[in-house]
C-alpha cells in the first residue's frame, strides 16, 4: 500500500495531476466512485440526470420511502438559515410499491448504482419494507433512516435510543437479502453518537451514514410564529459540517473497521476530503445540490484533484488518515 | 428539452418603477424557452451563506445578437438575496439554471384570450401575448396592483393587446379596485375562451373562480416558495386535483408553475386537505 507523498508547497496548478484510484466500498458494496447524493436531496435521480450523468458518481441515495403513500406536511416546509436551511417535508412519497414499480425501475434501466433509503413508524414497518425490497434487482445497499418517530413509543425517535435503533436494524437485517449491505443513518441529536453506532453495528449494520440533519427552529418575525408548518425542522448545509466531521471522527476512532458514508454540508472537494480523512469511506452531497444541481459530480472531480494534490494515489489510503500518529521527521532518501 | 446550467454575464441593470430588470447573457436559453417558463439564479457566489437559488419568471429572451443569446428577468426586492441581485453590475457573472417548469399551453386554433397580471406578475405575459397574437388570437390584458408604482410594463404590454384594463387597489391608476372587479366585463366584451393569469396566490384564486363561474378555461402561474426549483426538494408543493380526481401535494417547480385554475385547491393552499393522497390519518 502506497502512503501519501508530501509536497512542501502547493503544486504548480499547470502540472497535470496523476489520476487517483477513486474506488471504495461500503461493506460488500464496491463502487468505482465515492460521491453519492444524499437522501431527500435528489428525489430518485431522474431530475438530476438532466444536469450530470448520474452513473458517473458513486450512486443515488433515494428519498426515504415508507410503506404507504404519504402527503408530507403543510407548507411552509423550508426556511433559509445562515449557510444552511431548515426543512420539514414530512417524508412525502409514493409508498414502497409505486416506488419499486416506477422509481427503482427507472434507476435500474438507467444503470445507476442505487442505495434505497427506507423509513418507518414502527419496527414492523421497517421489516416489511426490507422484505418488499428482497426480490428487487439492482439495489446496491439499503440505507435505514432511523430519524423517525416511533409511533409505538410516544413518538420517540429511533435514532436517539440504542435499543430502538438496534431493533430496527435487526428487523431490516432479518428481512433483507443477506447479500445487501445495510447502512444505518445516525442522528447527531444524541448525547453520545458512538453508543448508538456500537449498538447498530451489533444489530447487524454493515455501515453507517453520518449524519442526518440536526433539529432546529426559526421564528418568522412578520407573523411572529414558527416559520415552518411543522414548527421544528432538520438543519442541513455547510452550517452543520463541523458537527458532521466530528461525528465521523468519533465513530471512526471507536469503530475503525465499520465503513462510514459521511455527509453534512459538503460543498466542494476539499470539504469531502475532510470527511474522508476523518474516517469516511465515501460521502454524500445533499443540500448543496439545491444550490448547484450538478454538485455531486463536481465534488467528486474536485475530491480527486484534492487527493492528487496531497500525493494520494488511491482514495482508500486517505480514509481515516487524520487519525494517524505524530509525523516522524522526514528523511529524503534520494539526497543521502 | 432539458434545462441548461450556465454562467451568465450581466449585460444591463435598469430600474422599472419599484422593480429592477436584469439582462443576462444566456446562450441557448432562448431557443428552449416558452411563455411561462422560469429560471433560477444562485445568490452570493460560490461561498455564499445564502444557499437557496431565487426563481424568476422569464420576461424576455433574445436568441441572437452579439452575446449569443440573452434573457431578461424582473426582480422585486424582498430580502437579502434579491437585494444582492439588484446590486449586480454590468460584467458580473451569475449562475443560471433554466428554463424550468411547465409553461402555459397555447390554443391550437385562434381563440380569445385574456391575460391577467398582478404586480410584476405581468412579466411572463409579454412573451405569451406575442405568441398568442402570432397564432391569430385576440389578446386582452388586465394589469392590477396595490398602487400605480407596483404595476409593471403597462405601457409596453398595450402594444400587444387589443385592450388594456388597469386596476389599482388605491385608485392611483385606472379602475379603483381589483382585477376581478373588471374580469367579468372583459370576459363578456372579448367573448373570452381562455384566461391566463400570473400574480399573487390570492389574485389567482379569485381569477380562477370568476373564470370557472363563466365556464372559461383558466391557466394560472403560481407563486410558491422554492428551494431547488428542479424537483428534488419537495418544498414548493400545493394541493392539486389530478386527472383521476385525486388530490395530491404536487411540486409547483416541475408540475407547475402553470396549473389549470380549476385543478388547484386554492382555499386549501398551505394545508394538506384530509382527502389528499397519503394525508395523515392520525396514526402518525
Amino acid at each position: 500500500m502506497s502512503r501519501a507523498l508530501f509536497t512542501s508547497g502547493p503544486l504548480d496548478a499547470s502540472l497535470a495531476l496523476p489520476a487517483v484510484d477513486m474506488a471504495t466500498s461500503i461493506g460488500a458494496f464496491e463502487t468505482p466512485a465515492p460521491v453519492f447524493t444524499a437522501s431527500g436531496c435528489a428525489a430518485a435521480g431522474k431530475e438530476l440526470d438532466q444536469f450530470f450523468d448520474i452513473t458517473a458518481i458513486g450512486g443515488i441515495v433515494t428519498k426515504s420511502v415508507m410503506l404507504n403513500a404519504r402527503s408530507g406536511r403543510a407548507t411552509p416546509r423550508m426556511a433559509e438559515t445562515p449557510s444552511g436551511m431548515l426543512n420539514s417535508i414530512g417524508l412525502q412519497g409514493p409508498g414502497i410499491d409505486a416506488f419499486i414499480e416506477h422509481d427503482l425501475a427507472w434507476l435500474r434501466q438507467r444503470g445507476a448504482r442505487t442505495v434505497v433509503s427506507i423509513a418507518g413508524g414502527s419496527v414492523e414497518e421497517y421489516g416489511k419494507l426490507a422484505s418488499k425490497l428482497r426480490s428487487v434487482e439492482g439495489i446496491s445497499a439499503i440505507e435505514v433512516n432511523i430519524s423517525c418517530p416511533n409511533v409505538e413509543d410516544r413518538g420517540q425517535v429511533f435514532a436517539c435510543d440504542p435499543n430502538a435503533a438496534s431493533n430496527v436494524i435487526q428487523a431490516v437485517r432479518r428481512n433483507a437479502d443477506t447479500r445487501t449491505p445495510i447502512i444505518a443513518k445516525l442522528s447527531p441529536d444524541v448525547t453520545d453518537i458512538v453508543t448508538i453506532a456500537q449498538a447498530v453495528e451489533r444489530a447487524g449494520a454493515d455501515a453507517l451514514a453520518v449524519i442526518n440533519t440536526t433539529l432546529g427552529m426559526v421564528v418568522d418575525l412578520e407573523t411572529m410564529r414558527p416559520a415552518l408548518g411543522g414548527i421544528t425542522g432538520g438543519l442541513s448545509g455547510p452550517a452543520i459540517r463541523p458537527i458532521a466531521v466530528r461525528c465521523v471522527w468519533q465513530i471512526h476512532q471507536a469503530l475503525p473497521n465499520l465503513p462510514i458514508l459521511g455527509m453534512g454540508g459538503i460543498r466542494n472537494g476539499e470539504d469531502a476530503l475532510q470527511f474522508i480523512l476523518a474516517g469516511a469511506s465515501a460521502v454524500s452531497v445533499g443540500t448543496v445540490t439545491f444550490h448547484d444541481p450538478s454538485a455531486p459530480l463536481r465534488v467528486q472531480q474536485e475530491l480527486e484533484t484534492a487527493l492528487a494534490r496531497r500525493g494520494f494515489t488511491t482514495l482508500r489510503d486517505a480514509i481515516g488518515y487524520a487519525h494517524r500518529g505524530p509525523d516522524l521527521p522526514e528523511i529524503d532518501e534520494d539526497h543521502e | 428539452m432539458a434545462p441548461l446550467q450556465l454562467t451568465g454575464q450581466v449585460l444591463d441593470v435598469r430600474r422599472a418603477g419599484l422593480y429592477t430588470v436584469l439582462s443576462l447573457t444566456a446562450p441557448g436559453l432562448a431557443e428552449r424557452t416558452r411563455p411561462g417558463h422560469f429560471l433560477n439564479i444562485g445568490i452570493g457566489g460560490e461561498e455564499s451563506a445564502l444557499l437557496l437559488r431565487r426563481s424568476f419568471a422569464i420576461y424576455q429572451v433574445q436568441s441572437r445578437g452579439v452575446y449569443g443569446g440573452s434573457v431578461d428577468i424582473v426582480v422585486g426586492v424582498h430580502g437579502k438575496g434579491t437585494q444582492w441581485l439588484v446590486d449586480r453590475r454590468r460584467h458580473d457573472t451569475l449562475s443560471i439554471v433554466g428554463p424550468l417548469g411547465r409553461p402555459f399551453t397555447l390554443p391550437k386554433e385562434p381563440a380569445n384570450c385574456i391575460l391577467v397580471g398582478g404586480g410584476y406578475g405581468t412579466a411572463p405575459l409579454f412573451m405569451l401575448a406575442d405568441q398568442l397574437r402570432e397564432r391569430g388570437c385576440r389578446v386582452d390584458v388586465i394589469a392590477g396592483a396595490a398602487t400605480e408604482e407596483k404595476l409593471f410594463g403597462t405601457l409596453e404590454i398595450k402594444r400587444a393587446a387589443s385592450t388594456l384594463t388597469v386596476t389599482t387597489d388605491d385608485g392611483s391608476m385606472g379602475v379603483h379596485g381589483r382585477v376581478t372587479d373588471v374580469l367579468d366585463d372583459v370576459i363578456t366584451r372579448s367573448n373570452a375562451d381562455v384566461v391566463y393569469a400570473c400574480g399573487p396566490m390570492g389574485m389567482l384564486a379569485a381569477v380562477a373562480e370568476v373564470a370557472a363561474a363563466r365556464g372559461v378555461y383558466s391557466q394560472c402561474s403560481v407563486e410558491e416558495s422554492m428551494a431547488c426549483g428542479v424537483g428534488v426538494c419537495m418544498t414548493c408543493v400545493l394541493p392539486v386535483i389530478g386527472d383521476d380526481g385525486v388530490t395530491r401535494m404536487v411540486r409547483s417547480c416541475v408540475e407547475g408553475p402553470v396549473f389549470r385554475g380549476d385543478r388547484v385547491r386554492w382555499s386549501d393552499v398551505g394545508t394538506v386537505p384530509a382527502d389528499t393522497l397519503g394525508a395523515p390519518t392520525g396514526g402518525h
